[in-house]
């Protein structure tokens, strides 16, 4: 295991800046959500993330009572924004679970700082994607028909379709997800409760934390358990973006009809999610002065996790493109021509600069310890990785095998503001959750100090 | 409180620790001396005290793995009856009973109930949640959430003695030992 407390020997940046103690954690994280004041900077990024929701309420209220033909999408490109941003924010998600989950399970001790806020963007990016199939539906009131129960109809979901298949791995996912989270949050909102100087936070907290007194019976199940949900969560995640990919390789659009879709999708899922796990990270750590807890460390750690995984995804690419020519069939063997050279080329070299070339500026280390540029590539994979869905769907509907049913796609207003409203959407919850939690493990900071250590 | 059971008005003694170190000496000391029924309480999860405590192991894995059972039992059975006893859809012929697809879902299942099991059982077993406790009387145990350590010594242990049992206490060092009321 990476002992905490020994890697700075070798040169590596501390997990957690030295002279902290359980006493200085505790009052740092737990102060920035009890204290009275708000910054201001808080109110303004909260006002404007809720005027976006604002936008993401008019667009569905005028898309239901309109219906989707507001949206661009039209046979033969039946799916569209709608899909790309939904597979876009399922793919956030996953950051967090990786993060809380399988580097948990791989005793990756950097996890700690940064795994409580991964896991709220996972929630709040499922929460975003789960918008766009519900409301493409049409008649996002009849949802519930997608899960099997009796009714008077006396008909039943088709399980042989990867559609149901969807609805089922996001729904678990997300129960699982909120599972993690709040389990993980038990002990901490404990200490909010035992430290809040308000009644009505001592109410609230109290009520959340369940009771919980820190016993060493309760800790041993509660690690248990932790343990267990990481393990139930690992393969689970792995499994969510392989049921999504399904969605479109079990059809048998030409680009779409590949075995290769369930890895690079995973792959492209936890490289999208480390982009924004970093460009959430940095501003935090700054507006918060969280720079103690996460170190630099941390960061160039996930700059090394985007590179290998935006290379898994470059090796996808190659991959997608040797084999359409490689099956000698030509529907097939279009798809990349299509792509380089058809009217959305310059979308999918777009792609290729954001997702595979920029990317490799990480192999240096000078760019790794830079904050700022850090951030800008962050930037520039989450937009990469939209671009990717966008090419992989659009481009694949919109010329199949017939040349007489080819068509085109273009957004209408519509489309890119209930796409811009979901990302306010995440950050106006993103920002009440910085508020009113604990954004870091305290608890498992707790564990992180030289002073948890016990001697023989 | 409870005026009709014969459980005395002390809920037990309990021992405050500056340093998880003491902690466990201290647990070790207790149950060395006879002392079965108590409980240590600390800001983080701390291994070694729960084999101080000698406590048994812990019945979770068992609940998860029947949750997860009946999950993927259930998942499965959902399925093939819908797909081939409710509602048999003939598509060209394709069998009824088509399990390589009934898989994903029946994975989902197995993940969400085993998920579910993990942690109602966990809290089920720990017994939250709990509106009150005693331990919460004393003043100073707030800070077991933040950087103290503590061991309480319940009164129905069959060695607790309210004088014998503080001034073991006494012995092993604590910031500070308090009669924690019931």
């Amino acid at each position: 295991m990476d002992d905490p407390h020994r890697a700075v020997d070798r040169g590596v940046p501390p997990v957690i800046a030295p002279g902290h103690t359980f006493g200085t954690v505790t009052d740092k994280i737990s102060s920035i959500v009890l204290a009275r004041r708000t910054p201001l900077w808080w109110y303004a990024g909260f006002g404007f993330s809720f005027m976006l929701t604002g936008l993401l309420l008019v667009s569905l209220t005028y898309l239901v009572f309109k219906g989707i033909g507001i949206w661009g999408n039209n046979i033969p490109v039946g799916w569209a924004f709608d899909i790309t941003n939904f597979v876009w924010w399922i793919g956030i998600g996953h950051a967090g679970t990786l993060i809380s989950a399988i580097l948990l399970l791989l005793k990756q001790t950097w996890r700690t700082s940064i795994n409580r806020f991964a896991e709220a963007m996972t929630l709040f990016a499922v929460a975003s994607a789960g918008i766009f199939p519900l409301f493409h539906t049409g008649r996002p009131w009849l949802a519930y028909w997608l899960v099997p129960y009796p009714n008077t109809m006396n008909v039943w979901p088709q399980f042989r379709s990867p559609l149901i298949w969807d609805v089922f791995a996001v729904s678990t996912y997300a129960t699982v997800s909120l599972l993690f989270w709040f389990v993980g949050l038990i002990p901490d909102l404990a200490t909010l409760r035992d430290r809040s100087q308000s009644r009505v936070g001592r109410v609230i907290y109290g009520m959340l934390a369940m009771g919980w007194r820190g016993s060493a019976h309760h800790w041993y199940r509660y690690e248990t358990a932790y343990l267990l949900l990481a393990g139930l969560a690992t393969p689970l995640v792995v499994s969510v973006h392989t049921v999504v990919s399904f969605d479109f390789a079990v059809g048998i659009v030409p680009g779409w009809h590949t075995t290769i879709f369930p890895p690079y999708f995973v792959a492209g899922a936890i490289y999208s999610g480390f982009a924004m796990v970093l460009t959430l990270a940095i501003p935090i750590r700054a507006a918060y002065k969280l720079e103690d807890f996460i170190t630099m460390r941390h960061l160039q750690n996930m700059a090394k996790v985007m590179l290998v995984t935006g290379l898994i995804v470059a090796y996808g690419y190659l991959t997608e493109a040797f084999i359409a020519w490689y099956s000698a069939d030509q529907y097939e063997g279009f798809v990349p021509l299509n792509r380089m050279f058809g009217p959305y080329a310059r979308v999918y070299w777009a792609l290729l600069v954001c997702n595979v070339v920029v990317p490799q500026a990480l192999w240096f280390k000078r760019v790794r310890t830079s904050v700022p540029i850090l951030f800008l590539i962050s930037l520039v994979v989450n937009v990469g990785m939209w671009l990717e869905r966008f090419v992989i769907i659009v481009l694949s509907l919109h010329r199949d095998y017939l040349p007489s049913s080819w068509g085109s796609y273009s957004p209408t207003f519509w489309d890119w503001s209930t796409f811009v409203g979901t990302i306010g959407l995440f950050l106006t919850l993103l920002f009440l959750f910085l508020r009113y939690l604990p954004m870091i493990s305290i608890f498992e900071m707790r564990t992180m100090l030289p002073e948890a250590r016990v001697e023989e | 409180m409870k005026t009709t059971s014969r459980r005395p008005a002390v809920y037990g003694l309990m021992a405050e620790f500056e340093d998880p170190t003491s902690l466990i000496a201290a647990t070790h000391g207790a149950y060395q001396e006879g002392y079965r029924v108590m409980d240590a309480y600390s800001p983080y999860p701390i291994e070694e005290l729960h084999e101080a405590l000698g406590s048994p192991q812990t019945r979770l894995p068992l609940i998860v793995l029947i949750g997860g059972l009946c999950g993927c039992i259930g998942g499965y059975a959902l399925q093939y009856w819908v797909s081939a006893i409710a509602y048999p859809l003939n598509i060209g012929g394709k069998p009824l009973h088509s399990w390589p697809a009934f898989i994903p879902v029946t994975f989902e299942c197995t993940i969400l109930l085993a998920a579910l099991s993990c942690v109602l059982g966990m809290l089920a077993l720990n017994g939250l949640p709990q509106p009150y406790h005693p331990v919460f009387n004393v003043p100073r145990f707030a800070l077991a959430s933040r950087n103290r350590f503590f061991l309480c010594i319940e009164s129905t242990d069959p060695k607790f003695e309210l004088e014998g049992t503080r001034r073991f206490l006494e012995t092993l060092n604590p910031r500070e030992v308090t009669t924690v009321a019931d």
